[in-house]
């Protein structure tokens, strides 16, 4: 198991590669849909700050106040590649060293991540319960008025464990086993 | 019925659908974990999961933070009021949105505008259907939106998969569907098919056949063979949990079909992530009983 601490930098980030276990601590930002758009289309300069050598999660959480306070109740990730349009400009605008999702992301975002030194890091898709566990205090809020699952959540997180499956040095655990499993797939249907 | 105490049961069944999954799929999953080789990230990917399920039953929260969309099939006694039922189950809605249960999920989508409270235009879905028993029995399905974006429709014959119209065409739609999902609807799925129908009869048959328990058999032998043997080959992909790669690709097959017009041959497939949420609660007089 490797440990990264947040904000990190890009040497640490090029020693992982595809299928290194990591846990992730400090600061993550979640930030899904309406985040990303809001990102690349409106460049807001309170953000920068924030994610300047941290990563991002697509995470659309459930969340619940207790005593004026934010806590994470459930928070798994949600499928990355619907950000795929503007993943690589938000890697290359606001210096993030990580992306945390599901599923994996495509070819645009795997060059960005070589180019400017970042990697993805795959969570288990459904574990929300378990994930939230490693949740330990949530910071801050930005753009609420998205709703609570599209917002940006400030997150510190404690051993957040996560895979490696895009790394800075053009690996992708997805492309390999697309092309593994294609090829299974034409020869069952000649 | 008793149209008083409905809405808090309804809001315990929903509770009960979010958090806890149901356990003929948590024993495919075990059986899969067991299956796949130490140290790898299959293996990993599925023991977080089960933790994570275990947790989720103790702790009385959701299974995952996407709650989905809300789809209703309610067996009622013929006629019988369903007004105050529909309002009941929209308040439990309410309810359980506020409990946490669900997360609020219904989004306008040309306004973007969230009400905070999952309810809307078509939403939730609700089929009611008659039956001549004294009883009622409402199944609830939480679909989950990242599987239900990886679901397809097709239409035969499909030139690009050289499909014709005939189960051999039917076999190469699924296959194809799966392979493009890859891990993006949370594999291993369960994958629900309707053969023929129109394109919305079709899509709502797929959903339907979420409502089976994994290890039935189908009444129709025919689609029994077929639904065995899709569930072997897609195994074969190797797509496995996540899509990191592994012997389970898919924890069911489910098949039904439905009469077409000459001209139209759809094959409609709904994917349900693993965190297959379904739950029925029965009343009858004053009993109420949950299963799942």
């Amino acid at each position: 198991m490797i440990n990264i601490n947040l904000p990190t930098d890009e040497k640490a980030i090029r020693s992982l590669k595809i299928g290194d276990e990591v846990h992730l601590n400090g600061v993550i930002v979640t930030a899904r849909d309406a985040a990303h758009k809001y990102m690349v289309t409106e460049m807001p300069d309170d953000l920068k700050p924030l994610l300047k050598g941290t990563v991002i999660y697509h995470c659309g959480p459930i969340v619940r106040k207790v005593d004026e306070k934010w806590e994470m109740v459930v928070a798994g990730p949600t499928t990355s590649i619907r950000e795929e349009p503007y993943e690589a400009d938000v890697i290359k605008m606001y210096g993030v060293r990580g992306i945390i999702g599901k599923g994996g992301m495509g070819r645009k975002t795997l060059h960005a991540c070589e180019d400017y030194g970042a990697v993805y890091f795959h969570a288990t898709g459904g574990a929300a319960a378990k994930l939230a566990e490693s949740m330990i205090e949530v910071l801050d809020v930005k753009k609420l008025e998205f709703g609570t699952p599209e917002a940006f959540w400030v997150i510190r997180v404690r051993d957040f464990p996560c895979i490696v499956t895009m790394d800075s040095h053009g690996g992708s655990l997805h492309e390999k086993i697309d092309a593994e499993s294609k090829k299974v797939l034409e020869k069952l249907v000649k | 019925m008793k149209y008083s105490k409905l809405e808090e049961n309804l809001v315990e069944l929903i509770r009960f659908t979010s958090t806890v999954l149901p356990p003929d799929v948590e024993n495919a999953m075990k059986t899969a974990w067991r299956r796949e080789l130490k140290g790898s990230p299959a293996k990993g990917a599925f023991k977080t999961i089960l933790e994570s399920v275990d947790i989720s039953n103790l702790c009385s929260l959701p299974v995952c933070q996407d709650t989905g969309a809300l789809v209703w099939y309610i067996h009622y006694p013929d006629g019988s009021e369903l007004i105050p039922v529909e309002k009941a189950i929209k308040s439990a809605i309410r309810k359980a949105t506020d409990e946490s249960y669900l997360r609020p999920n219904s989004v306008d989508p040309v306004t973007g505008e969230n009400p905070g409270n999952n309810l809307g235009n078509g939403s939730p879905t609700i089929h009611f259907i008659p039956w001549k028993k004294k009883s009622w029995e409402f199944n609830l399905l939480l679909k989950g939106g990242g599987s239900e974006n990886v679901g397809a429709q097709y239409r035969l014959p499909d030139v690009a998969l050289n499909a014709g119209r005939d189960l051999d065409g039917v076999y190469k739609c699924v296959l194809d569907a799966v392979y493009q999902a890859q891990g993006q609807g949370c594999a291993p799925g369960i994958i629900c098919v309707c053969i023929g129908g129109s394109r919305d009869s079709g899509m709502a048959g797929a959903k339907l056949q979420a409502l089976r328990k994994l290890d039935d058999t189908n009444p129709d032998t025919v689609l029994d063979k077929f639904e065995k043997k899709l569930f072997r080959d897609l195994n074969k992909l190797g797509i496995g949990p996540m899509g990191f790669g592994g012997k389970t690709t898919v924890l069911g097959v489910k098949v039904g079909k439905q009469h077409r017009l000459p001209a139209s041959y759809f094959v409609s497939i709904a994917y349900v992530c693993w965190a297959m949420r379904r739950a029925t609660m029965t009343l009858s007089g004053d009993r109420v009983k949950y299963s799942n």
